[in-house]
């Protein structure tokens, strides 16, 4: 930060004070931060979801579409925000290389179908499903886990990626179970205590899902900075000498399969209860590429960094794309107008993925450790960071 | 443990297809010595520590660490599978029979239902491998060598002869990985940040910049290992393993490639770890002025076997051993 040179001679002498009270104060306020972070997600999120909600009503965001659709659409990405950041647990934290995340969230959403649909006459609470959703999940996360505990890298992938698509063939196959490709439908929207979800005002879906990534933020953030966290880490760095200093390796990535996976179940859910129909074709190998693609390019390991890739990444997805169609269709760009930008999106997030990898392999925020791996013969890298990043270890904001 | 020895291993050989690294070794460590571990490069000094680590399970022969048999060939491991899969096998006969008994769907489901879960059940326990499993093999007949982590749940400590510290993780927080066996917060503590793991998180901080200041890296907690200079870097990972405060220390190489000076250093260290925190050490080194200066005891290893054994002074002495480093006199 240089102090920018200004005219008046006696003002001069201010100038540089301003700016280091600005810096006293702004390392205060992250100190503060990261002592009470959990409070300071929950401001961050209050303040940002409300401010978000009653934006979108307004220009630029209301020439684009309706508020109502962009609360849809925040409340979809909300659903990929808690993919990514149980991804996030683990690959970005303990480092293995899970490809088939996709079967987890299918879990979650047959688990509400079977629990509230009309299919199997059952109606069973909101809340319940919800943990039930997690815990089931979490049961297949070390089922799905296990079987990969010896692998290293490569191998790790290709099995996950194995039973990430073994999972979808499954449950379309069991046409008596799940009436197979036509799904299950007509599930029920969320009654919690009483008070049922409307159909067309999403308003409701919205402040629950705020809510939900509020305490997943809070959670996956503890997870991080507490012995498990550190456990993941050094197994990450280096296995054997993480056994050799008593971590148990088997249980350890265990945990990170199933308390990934637990977020997928509640994501799983969620999406269920909001979209009233659950079939094989939601959870197709895009998808766990698609949450793949929001960990890296986000910033793999910060859950902050991974929850803004996500959210990000979703309304490229899933708006701007659509609206770079509509643009060059309206200016009757020669090349560009018959392009379908929506068709093409996993080519752009193909080449995006690799000029990230050339120039920003540790994404859009990463956590400061990742950044150290990657630019570990950057000299320039660790001078910035000595000078504006907070110490190694805390949360960057 | 009445005979005083921490460690015991006997006859213990390694073999990797046809290369044998370690020949019918019979090795003893008397609880309380510094014993050192010497021999030309190849011997099959790191191959003997790897076993006494549990990475490797030897071929044959036995280690017992502080009386009980933690390390040998695997006995009867082919009955393993048959008591995971035996409440599975239960369930499924059960479950035959009830349907062609003809009972009802629902109470199918809920027996095969029972039956996947004790089935998960057991077979998570037998991949995890807790210490409880571990030690209630052996009344079964079935012994499987201990693993790396469970040899330092029972107090042994280890360092490499590489440097293998957490590169990218500061200096406490190496140390903090070394101390994991003797934290007791779990995943669901952290979560919920109970105050019981916000006490233990700050007295395990407190702990571990103890141990770093028992290595002579005070004030040094917030580097990452990676920055570290290369003797810091050796005294950071004495100092993990120091975390899971071992009965047995394992040093692979602790003065490599180190200057006089720091090798005095080490050497005090070393000396310090056995009067202040009643270590007992076992060393690997190629520096003969350290073995000489620090060791009760010194065995020498050539092509996987044992060729002398006792006191410095009558090792120096050996000609066996004066031949292996510096070859037989030309006739």
């Amino acid at each position: 930060m240089k102090a920018t040179p200004r005219v008046e001679d006696d003002k001069k002498a201010k100038v540089p004070n301003d700016i280091s009270s600005f810096r006293v104060w702004r390392k205060r306020l992250v100190e503060a931060a990261n002592k009470h972070r959990s409070w300071t997600i929950v401001i961050s999120m209050a303040i940002g979801s409300v401010l978000l909600y009653f934006w979108a009503a307004f220009p630029p965001f209301s020439f684009v579409q309706s508020q109502n659709t962009w609360i849809s659409g925040f409340v979809n990405a909300g659903v990929f925000i808690l993919l990514a950041l149980g991804l996030n647990i683990v690959v970005g934290f303990a480092g293995l290389l899970d490809l088939g995340y996709a079967a987890f969230f299918a879990f979650g959403a047959y688990l509400y179908a079977f629990g509230a649909s009309p299919f199997t006459h059952l109606h069973l609470p909101f809340l319940v499903l919800l943990l039930g959703g997690a815990a089931v999940a979490a049961v297949f996360g070390i089922a799905l886990g296990a079987p990969t505990l010896r692998l290293r890298g490569d191998y790790l992938a290709i099995v996950t990626l194995g039973f990430g698509e073994i999972v979808p063939i499954v449950f379309l196959n069991a046409e008596k179970y799940t009436q197979g490709t036509n799904g299950i439908g007509g599930v029920d929207r969320p009654n919690i205590f009483g008070f049922v979800f409307p159909g067309i005002d999403q308003t409701a879906y919205y402040v629950l899902m705020s809510m939900v990534v509020t305490i997943v933020l809070i959670l996956v953030y503890r997870l991080l900075d507490s012995r498990i966290g550190r456990a993941w880490a050094a197994i990450r760095e280096d296995e054997l000498a993480a056994a050799a200093n008593g971590i148990n390796t088997v249980t350890t990535k265990l945990a990170a399969f199933a308390l990934g996976a637990t977020t997928a179940g509640f994501a799983g859910v969620l999406n269920a209860s909001k979209l009233t129909i659950v079939d094989p074709t939601q959870f197709l190998f895009t998808v766990s590429f698609t949450v793949l693609a929001m960990i890296v390019l986000g910033g793999m390991g910060n859950p902050l960094g991974v929850a803004v890739g996500a959210f990000i990444l979703y309304n490229i997805q899933a708006v701007l794309l659509k609206q770079l169609n509509a643009v060059f269709d309206n200016l009757n760009v020669p090349v560009l107008q018959d392009i379908d930008f929506v068709k093409f999106q996993f080519l752009l997030f193909g080449i995006a993925l690799v000029l990230f990898m050339m120039f920003r392999p540790e994404g859009l925020i990463p956590s400061q450790r990742r950044r150290q791996e990657l630019h570990s013969a950057d000299a320039e890298s660790s001078e910035d960071l000595a000078l504006i990043a907070p110490e190694a270890g805390e949360v960057a904001l | 443990m009445g005979d005083g020895l921490l460690l015991n291993a006997s006859n213990v050989t390694k073999r990797f297809g046809g290369l044998v690294a370690v020949h019918d070794i019979d090795f003893t460590i008397p609880t309380g010595s510094i014993v050192s571990l010497i021999g030309p490069n190849g011997a099959g000094k790191t191959t003997f520590f790897n076993i006494i680590a549990g990475i490797y399970d030897p071929t044959a022969g036995i280690v017992e660490f502080a009386g009980r048999k933690m390390i040998a060939r695997s006995k009867r491991a082919w009955l393993e599978p048959f008591i995971w899969f035996s409440p599975g096998f239960v369930g499924i006969i059960a479950t035959i029979i009830a349907s062609n008994a003809g009972a009802s769907e629902g109470s199918i489901f809920i027996m095969a239902g029972i039956t996947l879960v004790a089935l998960m059940s057991t077979m998570l326990v037998g991949v995890a491998r807790p210490p409880r499993y571990q030690r209630a093999l052996p009344s079964i007949g079935i012994f499987k060598s201990a693993r790396p982590n469970d040899m330092v749940g029972v107090g042994l400590g280890r360092t490499f002869q590489n440097i293998r510290l957490f590169q990218n993780m500061t200096a406490l927080e190496n140390v903090l990985v070394g101390m994991h066996t003797r934290l007791k917060a779990t995943w669901l503590d952290a979560m919920f940040s109970t105050p019981r793991d916000r006490r233990e998180e700050k007295e395990a901080a407190e702990e571990a910049r103890g141990f770093l200041r028992l290595v002579g890296l005070r004030g040094k907690d917030g580097e990452l290992a990676k920055n570290l200079p290369y003797g810091d870097q050796r005294r950071l990972e004495i100092a993990r393993a120091l975390g899971s405060k071992p009965k047995l220390l394992l040093l692979d190489e602790p003065t490599a490639g180190m200057n006089p000076r720091e090798t005095q250093d080490m050497i005090a260290l070393i000396n310090r770890l056995r009067t202040e925190l009643g270590l007992t050490v076992l060393l690997i080194e190629h520096d003969m002025k350290v073995v000489m200066e620090i060791s009760d005891r010194v065995t020498v290893l050539d092509h996987g076997e044992k060729i002398a054994e006792g006191t410095p002074d009558v090792v120096r002495r050996d000609p066996k051993v004066i031949e292996a480093y510096l070859g037989a006199p030309a006739e």
